[in-house]
This record gives structure tokens, sequence and C-alpha cells, in this order.
């Protein structure tokens, strides 16, 4: 069997600017996302769909996107890290997570904010037991979690 | 990292689906939401030479009522069942697709891929089965509508045949004083269950059940209906006392294997466990109570 596979011409909007890429089909969209289009702030932190790290918004959905294939996002809008500042002001979810510490490494913290703005925009306050779940899908290795729930209280307090 | 290269399909209608699968023969896979065939190929422990992606077909993810039945297309994700008004009324539905892995698999997994998947530790097939559930399916012959019990016939074997793909999945409405609850433990969100206890009653005079169905996941091949715990309730009161013969018939059926979960001892006592929970919260909800239900994990406050 030959290994010359035909190339898949996508059109998506990437942090709402519109991108026209071939990629191949075995592509994962953190793959077409990080060495592609260069945006290197979403993470890879596992080969098995656990961690999170990886999380962007497809159509406002969180998603792992190293477990999405990239064909499967043609037409479709995708957020990621680098979509939450803007004129370089930083999103209020990030303003949160620094004001209350939510980080440590940083490692997680790109995927985390992504499930974050995502909760905030289908609850805007949020129980903590929407939290946790909104959440659920996130590993970090470093702070406990507990910073990070005091942020996203704080981010849903603020009214963002 | 990465899948094995294959050849990409996008099909626009169902129709289209079914003959891209009959051309490619056994070459060819469909490609639903991903959240199983993906992290298969990314680990090359799968490695189809072609997918036909379903994620363009319009019309596939609705989820309506029609003739007192709630029909979920086959494309319809976990999410959008999750927040469905009317799958919240069988709430034994809402309990599974809201406690799936996590928020972002729930965004791309499929109620269709997971049942044709037939994954012995998925959570659809247990749920379906107490709701004696009907897959419809199309194919190169045509439609054919069968029930769950009857579509999953082994671990990840179903009656599909080569080009044949889930169309939909129906469920009745269930009668007056039902109640359904769905309780599966695990250690953590992003993770399969180590055992869990879909239970779906009808109670009728002076609390006597009526009607009752028990399936068991992740502790045998295919979801385990365990006959006599269904025995130890039906026509009989809802007591403390049945409740617990139901449970211990229940532990007795089960089938578990020692493994990363846990072991086989340790998930026994815990089919009983969750099995016990599921009943009394089934009942109570058919007496009109709310009460929450879903999974569970060690971490969850
Ligand atoms: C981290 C993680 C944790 C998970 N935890 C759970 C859990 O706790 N409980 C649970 O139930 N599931 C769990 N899953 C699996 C998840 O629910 C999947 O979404 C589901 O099993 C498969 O659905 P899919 O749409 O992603 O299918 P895909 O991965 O796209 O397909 C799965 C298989 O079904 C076939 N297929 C897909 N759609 C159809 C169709 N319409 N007709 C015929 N064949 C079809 C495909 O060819 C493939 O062989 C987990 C997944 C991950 C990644
Ligand atoms: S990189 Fe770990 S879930 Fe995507
Ligand atoms: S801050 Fe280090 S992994 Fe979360």
């Amino acid at each position: 069997m030959s290994l010359a596979f035909d190339k898949v011409p996508l059109q998506l909007t990437v942090n709402g600017k519109p991108c026209a890429v071939e990629v191949e089909p075995r592509t994962l969209l953190v793959e077409l996302i990080r060495e592609q289009l260069n945006l290197t702030g979403t993470h890879v932190g596992c080969d098995t769909t656990y961690c999170g790290a990886c999380t962007v918004l497809l159509n406002g959905r969180n998603v792992k996107s190293c477990t999405v294939l990239a064909v499967q996002a043609d037409g479709s809008d995708v957020r990621t890290v680098e979509g939450l500042a803007t004129e370089g002001k930083l999103h209020p979810v990030q303003e949160a997570y620094a004001a209350n510490h939510g980080l440590q490494c940083g490692f997680c913290t790109p995927g985390l904010l992504m499930s974050t703005v995502r909760l905030l925009e289908k609850h805007p306050k949020p129980s903590d037991q929407q939290i946790r779940k909104a959440i659920a899908g996130n590993t970090c290795r470093c702070t406990g979690y507990q910073n990070i729930l005091k942020a996203i209280r704080a981010a849903a307090a603020a009214g963002k | 990292m990465s899948p094995y290269p294959f050849h990409y399909h996008r099909a626009h209608t169902l129709a289209e689906a079914v003959t891209l699968l009959a051309q490619l023969g056994g070459e060819g896979q469909l490609l639903a939401g991903g959240q199983s065939l993906i992290p298969l190929m990314k680990l090359r422990l799968a490695r189809p030479g072609a997918l036909v992606d379903l994620n363009f077909v319009p019309g596939l993810s609705a989820i309506d009522e029609h003739s007192g039945e709630i029909r979920m297309g086959a494309m319809a994700r976990h999410a959008a069942l999750e927040d469905s008004e009317l799958v919240a009324r069988v709430p034994i539905l809402h309990d599974c697709a809201a406690g799936i892995a996590d928020s972002q698999v729930r965004n791309m997994g499929t109620i269709g891929g997971s049942v044709a998947e037939a994954d012995p530790s998925g959570d659809w097939v247990a749920v379906l089965l107490t709701l004696g559930a009907q897959v419809r399916c199309t194919g190169p012959q045509g439609e054919r509508i069968m029930p769950v019990s009857d579509f999953v016939t082994d671990a990840y074997t179903t009656m599909l045949g080569p080009a044949e793909i889930v169309q939909e999945i129906r469920v009745k409405l269930p009668p007056a004083k039902s109640g359904g609850a769905f309780i599966a433990f695990k250690r953590c969100a992003s993770v399969y269950a180590s055992a869990s206890a879909a239970v779906q009653l009808t109670l009728g005079d002076g609390d006597i059940c009526r009607d009752i169905h028990i399936a068991l996941g992740c502790v045998g091949l295919t979801a385990v209906v365990p006959i006599a715990a269904q025995d130890a309730l039906r026509g009989k009161p809802v007591s403390a006392k049945s409740i617990e013969n139901a449970a211990d018939a229940a532990m007795a059926a089960a089938e578990p294997q020692s493994d990363m979960r846990g072991s086989a001892d340790y998930k026994r006592v815990l089919v009983r466990a969750v099995v016990k929970r599921a009943i009394d919260i089934a009942a109570r909800r058919a007496r009109g109570e709310r009460v929450e239900a879903g999974h569970e994990y060690v971490a969850r406050v």
C-alpha cells in the first residue's frame, strides 16, 4: 500500500481569523494548531486522552484537541489560549488565575483556561459542583486544585 | 503518537456513507466522535485503511419525541443528551449522559458510537438495556430495527453488517410511577467505571414493584442482566430487605475480572453497593422524589 495520501483542504476560523490549510487525514487538531499554525500555547501532556492540557474550544465547546482529527474541525470555529487576551490585555479568566495563584508550572493552564471559559459561557454563576464537573477532565500536577477553584469562583464573581 | 496513515472520505448523507463503506470493503471504518477510535489509532491498536466521516451528515444528531418515544440520532453527542430537557424526562438517561468521562469527551463522543463500539465497560448499553431500547440500523439491504439486547452479541461485537450503520436509538417513555437510576463508580472522571448498575422500575399500589429491569456494566463480556435480582423484587414490596436480596443476587450474577481497576472480589462487593443504591434511588424517583444519581468517584466532593 502506498503511503502517499491525498491532503485534505480545510477552512477554519482560528481565534477569529479565517484560515485555509491542507492536512494529511491523520493530522490531529493539536498538531495542526501547534505545528502548522505555530500556536504552541496549546500543550500535549499525554498519549491517552487523559490530561486535558490540549483543551481548545471547538464551536464554543471544550474538546481535547489531541483526540480530534483536524478534518473533523473543517468549517469550525476554533479558539485557543492565544485567542483569550485582546490587545495585550489578559482575559478576565487569565487575570483571575494569576491573582489567585491558580497555576504553578503552568503546563496545564492553557487547557484549564479553555475549560473555564467554556464553563462561564454556559453557566456564568456556576455552583461548586458545576465547577468541579467542568474541569474534571483537566489534570494539574502542581496546584492541588484549590487555587484553581478559587480562581474560577473569582472569575465568576467578577461577572466575566 | 500519530495514527497510521489512512484515506479520508467525508459522507454528506447516510446513503453515501453506506455506499462508501460497501465500496471500501473491510478497509473502511466509520468515524463518529472519535473518542474511542482516535485513542486506539494513536496507540496504533487500530489501523483502518480508510475512515468514513459521519460528522458532516446533517440530521443525524437530532433528539426528538415521536409516538411516545425518545429518538436519539446516532451522532447525538453525550453533552447534547446531558443538556436535553426531553432526555431528562427519563432520569436514568440523563444520569448516564452527564457522567461519561469528562466535559471534553462528552462534547465529542456520541451515543451511536458508544453502542456500536459495544465496549463491555461502556455505559450506554447497560442503561439502554433496562429501557428496552431499540437500535435502528441502515445498510445496503435497507433498514432494520432491533432491541439493544439482540444488537450487542459479545464484547466489542454487534449484529452490524460490514456496511451497516447505527442510525438512531429509540427509547419508549416509561409509564407513570416509573423511576430509574444509573450508578457508575470510577476512580476519577476521565476513565471507565470499575462497576456500574442501571435500574429501571415501575411501582404499583402499596409500593409493590410491578416491573424491574437491572443491568450491570463492566463485570462481564457484555452488560449482565441479573435475572434472580429482578425476581427478588418483581411483584414484591420495595423494602430494605427486598433491596438487600436483589443486591445479593446481582453480586452473585456478576462475572468481573481482576484488572487495574480492581480485583474481582472488590468489584463484586462494589456491584452489591451500586445495585442497592440504584434500586433505592429508582424507587424514590418513581415515588416522585428528586434525587441525584450518576457517576461517582473517589475524588468527588
Ligand atoms: C478518556 C475517556 C474516557 C471515557 N470514559 C467513558 C466512560 O466512562 N463511559 C463510556 O461509556 N464511554 C467512555 N468513553 C468512550 C466515549 O463514550 C466514546 O465517545 C464512545 O465510546 C464512542 O463514541 P464515539 O462517537 O466517540 O465513536 P468513535 O470513536 O468515532 O467510534 C467508535 C467505534 O464505533 C464505530 N461507529 C461509530 N459510530 C457508528 C455508527 N453510527 N454506526 C456504526 N458504527 C459506528 C466506529 O467505526 C468505531 O469502531 C471514554 C473515552 C475517553 C477518551
Ligand atoms: S494531550 Fe493529554 S488529553 Fe490531550
Ligand atoms: S500548574 Fe503545573 S500542572 Fe498545573
